[in-house]
């Protein structure tokens, strides 16, 4: 009990670290995402490269390669110098925006092609069309595999720990060595993940029955 | 006035040739009714004539307009030829209210006032006021067409396409959706009507067209085309669907 109460402060420290760090990359992840499932189905063949190339490279190595490059990799440039929570964040967010990118293009592959002749036959342009017709009805239909993609990637933050980033983990590592009480830290460590997780895809179903149910 | 002006349309879906060689002139207030097998490309012409299909050969003119430019702003051109689809392809997360409003106010610029003003004019006009706040999901079939049908007159079109639009149907909404387009033809409209419905054509169509593999065979004024058929195709054909 005692370990659990002095533990507990750093603890939330921590979590809001974690907490702070996943709000802005899952924003961050979220808009490269959509920008790189649009590169994916613009009619230009480049753009389509530059997606397909960026999202088989991140998809195609562990997150934990991707965040050494970054923060070691990087940082070796004489002309670059990220702090480890800035290159934790773009790591979280270029990782997750590689996955949310495929979320994206499938679900806006997945509006049937009569809503965009519906659209395109009234005068709208391909951006409104995108705007106003595809992407709302497409972002309800993701919206379950979005929610899925931002709970791995709030479990990814936690590997931010071997970097140094003073987050949940990191937290929970300091204080299990510090109380020598592994066992209940860990336990702690794990059920407040769990909590946050749990409140997170409760979110996720009040959003999802408000809008989808139509 | 000539409103639709098709000269030697060719469309091909990579090798295979849909549409091989089409001509025709539709004439203001005129209804077209458009009659043929299926696969026989009639639906594929229509799509033609506001470009949903990229013309492969040949030219389109709409009011003087060669569509098949492509330098000209097609949107521009959309603006004033509405289309009705088979599946009616209204916006399902957009209430019928907004799916009549949707083009004026980002299309056209017109205030919402003005725009819903219009759009309840509309939904009067095919029987639908009290529907007004009801999602697509919500309405039958019939109830469906109606309100894509109009949608599309709330952008002032001059020529209304429409593609098979009561096939998807059930028997007892078919009525209700040919009636509202018998309406609009009264009113004068200029409209090609894609359809397997021979009463409508014979009754409300000015002209048919028999369209079989990918050429318009036969083109006629109703009474001659279903009372009179010169080729054996069209005889053929509507020996099968009289």
């Amino acid at each position: 009990m005692d370990t659990i109460i002095n533990a507990f402060p750093y603890l939330m420290e921590g979590l809001q670290v974690t907490l702070y760090i996943f709000a802005i990359a899952i924003v961050i992840g979220f808009l490269i995402g959509l920008i790189v499932a649009l590169f994916r189905l613009a009619p230009l063949k480049i753009l389509n490269w530059i997606a397909k190339i960026f999202v088989d490279a991140i998809r195609g190595t562990p997150f934990i390669v991707q965040l050494f490059f970054i923060y070691f990799g990087l940082n070796s440039l004489d002309f670059i110098s990220l702090d480890n929570t800035t290159a934790g964040i773009v790591t979280v967010a270029i990782n997750a925006g590689a996955y949310f990118s495929e979320i994206i293009r499938a679900g806006i592959q997945s509006i049937d092609k009569g809503q965009t002749e519906a659209a395109r036959s009234l005068g709208l342009n391909s951006t409104q069309n995108m705007r106003y017709i595809i992407l709302p009805q497409a972002f309800r239909r993701m919206l379950p595999t979005i929610t899925n993609q931002a709970i791995i990637s709030l479990k990814d933050t936690s590997l931010l720990s071997v970097i140094g980033v003073a987050d949940l983990t990191q937290e929970g590592r300091i204080q299990a060595s510090a109380t020598f009480d592994a066992f209940n830290v860990y336990l702690i460590l794990g059920i407040i993940y769990f909590v946050v997780i749990y409140l997170l895809s409760m979110l996720a179903s009040f959003v999802e029955r408000k809008f989808v149910l139509r | 006035m000539t409103m639709i002006r098709v000269e030697n349309l060719k469309k091909s879906f990579g090798n295979l040739e849909v549409i091989k060689d089409m001509s025709t002139v539709v004439e203001e207030k005129e209804v077209i009714c458009v009659i043929g097998p299926s696969g026989s490309g009639k639906s594929t012409f229509l799509r033609c004539l506001n470009r949903l299909e990229e013309i492969t050969g040949g030219h389109v003119y709409i009011e003087g307009v060669d569509i098949t430019d492509p330098k000209i702003d097609i949107n521009k051109i959309r603006q004033d030829v509405g289309m009705v689809f088979q599946q009616f392809n209204l916006f399902p997360h957009k209430s019928v209210l907004e799916n009549v409003i949707l083009a004026p106010m980002k299309v056209k610029k017109s205030d919402r006032k003005a725009s819903e003003a219009k759009a309840y004019e509309l939904l009067d006009k095919v029987g639908l006021r009290e529907k007004a706040k009801a999602y697509p999901g919500e309405l039958s079939g019939g109830q469906k067409q109606r309100v894509a049908i109009a949608r599309a007159l709330a952008m002032d079109p001059k020529i209304m396409l429409f593609d098979e639009p009561t096939s998807a149907l059930d028997p007892e909404m078919v009525g209700d959706v040919l009636d509202v387009m018998k309406q609009l033809a009264r009113e004068g409209m200029t409209m090609v009507v894609v359809t397997h419905e021979m009463g409508f054509a014979a009754e409300m169509g000015d002209r048919v067209l028999f369209i079989d593999g990918g050429y318009i065979v036969e083109e006629n004024v109703p009474k001659e085309l279903f009372g009179n058929p010169q080729h054996e195709r069209t005889k053929a054909f509507l020996s099968k669907v009289l």
